[in-house]
């Protein structure tokens, strides 16, 4: 089923494409602390990823390292077919990758419709004196990029808190006018770390209709890190599974659920 | 109409004009915790360093003249030429946009993620290292600064309104510079905010300023950031320093017109640059009028301390200030 040049048809149907991002035998060390260890896995076009693993199996290092705010020690990031350097992670955000944060890192002073206009900086060229009074080519990007920003918006049904103070939010709308801000870059590949965590089933389950269908109306790439197995194994195509640092599992969900490993790790059995 | 009463409106006016010079001070401060949530203590020594800067720039002084004559030998002071005010004036730019570099890459890019009192406590170090380096650099002496504003009475608006009262009154008298400060600050206030509120690098900063994290991941530099806002904190000290010099001269109390804006943003509320205005003018007419007509009944010299006693009021019932923003948080 899986093929490495050709990509997947997954079980509803969908045909998910080649490589994106690839990470090779990544190793990444606090000090003496060891969090990840000699990780593989890729990323496809089109797919949704998940990351999974008991708490402190190093899923967020895993997805920090890929948006760049941890350099392994270790081992290669490769994306969209070359190597990645060693790279700042403004620089990594400017090529087409966004992400939201666990422990969300919202512009708190900001309107929602401000933090939804900052996820499109890295679509602004114009000069800054055009800028600055409005004219010429910032005009018409402007208004192209408020557009962008008001339908995703729409999308995720935050219209009634555009204008908002986002300190003033309840925390489930926190979380999704973060996602909102990540789209609003239009990645090419997005990163949700936990982004059900902290809610009830009913904004996980909004959540999740979000997620889906973000994936299938702008075709995102997604890679997500969730605790709740069931969250995981409806919404995935794809689920890696860690523990203590390592791999111990990697494909889909069906696969996984059947891993002897990986129902050690979940119910527990004494490592020695 | 009465002597008093004009002369009441006279130093009402000469309040005003005060107010805009502290608001000009304060202006600084407000931008720069807008922009980047750092109270800049050290905005007052930047404009003495800029206004040193200029001077020692205009003049064709040699830097550092006190050091190197005392380690050489020599006696080198000046290169023997002058630069014209608007020419040193570029040159003070690109200073202060090196000393923008230059605190950025030893100071800020070290406090990534830190909390905002880290960094108002690097201002203050920044402060005391700029004051010295500022007297090693162009010497502690008293300069006069001159870049050909105006100043003096303005003998027009004294003719014009010398009319209004009896013999003994000779029109209001209003200084020049204050004008030019007053027409100076609203160019300031009206290109800053345009800057801020409606270009890229304003909404980044802005950015930055809430969370530094979330900053970076939507694609933005923090380093890139943060020398535009020191860049930015140093053409308005410069503006300060160029004002403030003109009037009272280059010298260490120019560093101290910084503790005149504390009050001036208490009033006005730390984030909002109508507040730094409407601060300033309050207290620039407030202690002159209070002076004026309670100054005498208690033996004068009330401007010292009137600003800081309203500050205090405020503190108490308002803290907010007048136009600051409300701390809602859910918790």
């Amino acid at each position: 089923m899986l093929d490495q040049a050709e990509g997947y048809t997954t079980a509803d149907g969908r045909k998910i494409g080649g490589v994106v991002m690839e990470m090779k035998n990544i190793t990444l060390k606090f000090g003496g602390v060891t969090a990840i260890k000699d990780i593989s896995f890729d990323i496809r076009e089109g797919e949704i990823r998940a990351i999974i693993g008991p708490n402190g199996a190093g899923k967020s290092s895993m997805l920090n390292v890929v948006s760049g705010f941890y350099v392994p020690q270790e081992g290669e990031v490769w994306y969209r077919g070359a190597p990645r350097p060693p790279m700042k992670p403004y620089e990594v955000a400017r090529q087409g990758i966004a992400r939201t944060f666990q422990n969300i890192a919202l512009f708190e002073g900001m309107s929602v419709l401000d933090n939804v206009m900052t996820g499109r900086l890295t679509h602004m060229s114009a000069g800054i004196g055009a800028q600055a009074i409005w004219k010429g080519k910032a005009e018409a990007e402007e208004t192209a990029n408020r557009e962008v920003a008001e339908k995703i918006i729409d999308f995720l049904e935050i219209q009634s808190i555009r204008k908002t103070p986002v300190a003033r939010l309840p925390y489930g709308l926190k979380k999704r006018v973060e996602l909102a801000r990540a789209l609003a870059a239009e990645p090419q590949l997005l990163l949700l770390d936990e982004p059900m965590a902290g809610m009830n089933v009913e904004e996980k389950e909004d959540m999740c209709r979000f997620v889906l269908d973000v994936n299938d109306e702008f075709g995102t790439t997604i890679a997500l890190i969730e605790h709740d197995m069931g969250v995981v194994m409806d919404l995935s195509d794809r689920v890696v599974v860690m523990d203590y640092g390592k791999k111990i599992g990697d494909g889909t969900p069906d696969e996984v659920r059947a891993n002897q490993e990986v129902i050690d790790a979940y119910l527990g059995v004494s490592h020695d | 109409m009465p002597d008093q009463f004009l002369f009441a409106v006279e130093v009402t006016l000469n309040g005003l004009m005060a107010g805009v010079l502290y608001a000009l001070v304060a202006l600084g401060f407000v931008l720069i915790f807008k922009a980047s949530g750092i109270f800049n203590f050290a905005q007052g020594v930047m404009a003495l360093f800029a206004a040193a800067t200029l001077v020692g720039i205009m003049d064709g002084q040699v830097p550092f003249s006190h050091l190197i004559n005392s380690i050489f030998g020599t006696s080198v002071h000046h290169f023997g030429w002058h630069v014209p005010a608007l020419l040193a004036i570029l040159l003070t730019i690109l200073v202060m946009v090196a000393l923008a570099w230059l605190v950025q890459y030893f100071v800020m890019r070290h406090l990534v993620n830190q909390e905002p009192i880290i960094l108002f406590m690097a201002t203050i170090g920044l402060a005391y290292f700029l004051e010295g380096f500022s007297d090693l650099m162009w010497g502690s002496e008293i300069k006069t600064l001159d870049v050909g504003l105006p100043q003096g009475g303005s003998f027009w608006i004294e003719d014009l309104t010398a009319g209004l009262g009896s013999d003994n009154f000779y029109g209001f008298f209003i200084d020049r510079l204050d004008i030019v400060a007053t027409v100076i600050a609203a160019v300031l206030v009206v290109a800053l905010v345009a800057f801020s509120q409606y270009t890229k690098q304003g909404r980044a900063m802005r950015a930055v300023a809430d969370d530094h994290q979330a900053a970076l991941s939507v694609g933005i530099s923090l380093n890139f950031i943060w020398v535009l806002v020191w860049s930015l904190a140093g053409f308005v000290a410069l503006v300060a320093g160029i004002v403030w010099g003109t009037k009272s001269g280059v010298q260490f109390s120019l560093s101290l017109i910084a503790l005149k804006a504390l009050p001036v943003l208490m009033l006005g509320g730390f984030t909002s640059i109508p507040g730094a205005i409407v601060g300033g003018l309050i207290i620039g007419v407030g202690e002159k009028l209070f002076e004026f007509a309670i100054g005498p009944l208690v033996g004068g010299a009330t401007e010292n301390w009137f600003a800081y006693v309203l500050a205090l009021i405020f503190l108490v019932f308002r803290p907010q200030g007048l136009f600051g923003e409300k701390i809602i948080e859910r918790v």
